[in-house]
């Protein structure tokens, strides 16, 4: 098995905001445990406003407030050694950035400014990871780096506008695989593209993940793309992972009810006959429903699961689901 | 056969640059298709394939090159001048239900205005029964909405509310431009479920814009794929989409991902770089990607052949016979 390379431990970070001396609390990652591992893309799948993006800015250490840390860990393995990203300076974690951890955000086609050259952007990038080169250096280097992904050379001399939507995204992934960091974080990144073009950006994201052997956390609502591109899928869902596994068992017996949801409503070709959504709509994160909060939407809900939060509990080998319907002597006597 | 909206030959070109480095750009060219009462349509293909267009030109945002616009036996050269959505029953909803509503507005002045507009309504308790009624079509209620901000809601509800807003003034034909593609699968489902039960209750008529060829599949009966300005394949669903013709059909059936991770994608595709690059292109404009492609795609512009009930705008099907290469 491989090692880990990150690993976070009762994970809860809240957005607390104060409105007119009214305290507000978001909790968009409550209790997340997690462990990633070197060479796996790990995807993480759930609606929106389950917590996903939040989730992705604190393993990215990218915590600002109005969004705390509250309780648990999160640490980095740096050349094995075990690190708490919460003792490290402003300046320590800049400097992980890029070179360890990238982190590609939501929407990030408009990430490129769009007044300078892509060549400019790059030497940009370079200049401020990595000292004395010259300018004609990271450029041979960016071009060297654009052509080994199969990009054309030619677009460095571009600005963003004259590209197309779907080849800024891929410049964008291609940016943060500059520096081949151990691990890539990218949210969202096939949204709002059409098919062709979404599968270019996952060819693209498979091609660095098998060159630089790194890890990929990939978060998309998008069951489809998970299914082509990760080997272990997380689904989340009011801020905490309700089941975890490798992604032919997620795909083939899913166990919490919410996943079977989450795959069952896409539509299939050969296949008109009417599909159901998931019933009613997410819940608010600041006012969670009691016990497990899926049960207002549940078509399986106990007396249990409107009283007390269920467990991740493992199953077998790397699967863990959180519901009162699995496992567990409450399962068993209900 | 009684079509409700008619499209003939249209097209669009637009002009970039200056005087000295113009560039002709065809957004639409020569688009042809139909609309019968009560029927789902759709129009897919990528982005920047000129599916915008087509529907900014059918709700007269934008005026055509060439070519008409018949809705409902008139032309619209007739009604020039006016505006579409007031003298005609076509009502449009778009992308980013967000985007669609003031912010600092509440929601349910943009109902009562409408029915100002329209005069629709003579008293306040009119106007409330009438929107009530429309709000119950698409599974809200009057009391759940009156006086909120469009923050207030979810996506998929205000996506609801825009699509409620739209059926207001009783339109016989509903322009929905990407509706789902903001929201999530779930989600998504609910909305194309409302089109499909809308389409039966009110025998209303959509012209459905979208990439999703999944969703596309589920509510329509015909589809057109439009791909650089052209319609490539339209015809039935199950014909399109179960056996596309088109090597372009082809690649984005095959690029749908499926939710089975036993059915990964296994053939290397190429994008094109730049979108200019191909609606410049003299001959079809799929033939720098087309794994078929022969000499006779680079110069000249296939037309229109019925292949078995579905029209392909594609040389393979003129007799000619081509092996893929690498």
């Amino acid at each position: 098995m491989n090692e880990t390379i990150l690993r976070t431990e009762g994970l809860k970070t809240f957005y607390i905001l104060d409105v007119f001396g009214a305290q507000k609390v978001v909790k968009a990652v409550n209790d997340v445990n997690l462990n990633i591992r070197t060479n796996e893309v790990y995807g993480i799948a759930g609606e929106s406003g389950c917590g996903k993006t939040t989730l992705l800015k604190a393993l990215a250490a990218a915590i600002e407030p109005p969004l705390r840390l509250v309780d648990g860990y999160i640490f980095y393995y740096i050349d094995g050694k075990a690190v708490d990203v919460a003792t490290l300076s402003p300046e320590a974690k800049r400097r992980l950035r890029l070179d360890y951890i990238a982190y590609v955000p939501q929407g990030s086609m408009s990430a490129l400014n769009p007044v300078i050259k892509l060549k400019e952007t790059y030497q940009d990038f370079i200049s401020s990871h990595v000292s004395g080169k010259s300018k004609e250096e990271t450029i041979q280097l960016a071009e060297r780096h654009i052509a080994e992904l199969g990009l054309p050379p030619k677009i460095l001399d571009s600005y963003p506008h004259q590209l197309s939507g779907g080849m800024r995204q891929r410049v964008t992934i291609a940016l943060a695989a500059l520096l081949k960091p151990s691990i890539i974080i990218a949210d969202e990144p096939t949204t709002a593209l059409d098919v062709v073009v979404q599968r270019g950006v996952v060819q693209l994201l498979m091609d660095i993940q098998k060159k630089l052997k790194n890890t990929i956390i990939l978060v998309t609502h998008d069951m489809g793309v998970q299914a082509n591109i990760a080997d272990r899928v997380g689904i989340m869902y009011a801020g905490k992972i309700v089941e975890e596994s490798t992604t032919e068992k997620i795909y083939g017996d899913p166990q919490h009810p919410y996943t079977q949801f989450l795959i069952n409503s896409l539509p299939q070709f050969g296949d008109k006959s009417t599909r159901q959504s998931v019933p009613g709509s997410p819940p608010s994160l600041i006012d969670l429903p009691s016990g497990c909060a899926f049960h207002p939407r549940c078509p399986h809900a106990m007396k249990i699961c409107m009283e007390q939060t269920p467990d991740l509990i493992t199953l077998d080998t790397d699967h863990k689901v959180a519901c009162w319907l699995v496992g567990g002597e409450h399962g068993k006597t209900a | 056969m009684e079509k409700l909206l008619e499209v003939k030959n249209l097209t669009k070109v637009f002009t970039m640059g200056s005087i000295l480095s113009r560039v002709r750009l065809t957004a639409t060219d020569d688009v042809s298709f139909y609309i019968k009462p009560g029927e789902i349509f759709t129009l897919a293909g990528e982005s920047g394939c000129g599916k915008t267009t087509t529907a900014k030109i059918i709700l007269g945002f934008e005026e055509p090159t060439s070519g008409t616009i018949i809705h409902e036996g008139k032309d619209r050269a007739e009604t020039k001048g006016k505006k579409v959505w007031q003298e005609e029953g076509i009502q449009a909803i778009f992308q980013d239900p967000f985007g669609t509503f003031n912010p600092l507005r509440v929601v349910d002045r943009y109902f009562f205005e409408t029915l100002q507009n329209f005069k629709m309504a003579a008293t306040k308790g009119e106007a409330i029964e009438l929107i009530d009624e429309t709000l119950q079509l698409v599974g809200l209620t009057y009391e759940e909405f009156a006086g909120k901000y469009p923050s207030e809601f979810s996506g998929g509800q205000l996506q609801r509310v825009s699509i409620a807003r739209a059926l207001l003034t009783k339109p016989n034909l509903l322009i929905a431009d990407e509706p789902v593609s903001m929201v999530d699968a779930s989600l998504r489902m609910s909305i194309v479920n409302l089109f499909k039960r809308l389409k039966e209750e009110a025998s209303l008529g959509v012209l459905y814009i979208t990439h999703d060829l999944a969703t596309a599949y589920y509510v329509s009966e015909r589809i057109a794929i439009m791909f650089r300005g052209n319609i490539v394949e339209m015809g039935p669903v199950e014909k399109v989409l179960m056996e596309p013709k088109h090597p372009y059909s082809q690649l984005l059936r095959e690029s749908i991902p499926e939710a089975d991770p036993t059915k990964r994608w296994s053939k290397r595709i190429v994008l094109a770089e730049t979108e200019e690059e191909e609606y410049m292109r003299v001959g079809c404009k799929f033939a720098g990607r087309c794994p078929y492609v022969m000499d006779i795609c680079k110069n000249q512009a296939p037309q229109d052949i019925d292949v078995d009930g579905v029209l392909v705008k594609c040389f393979l099907y003129n007799g000619n016979s081509a092996t893929p290469h690498e």
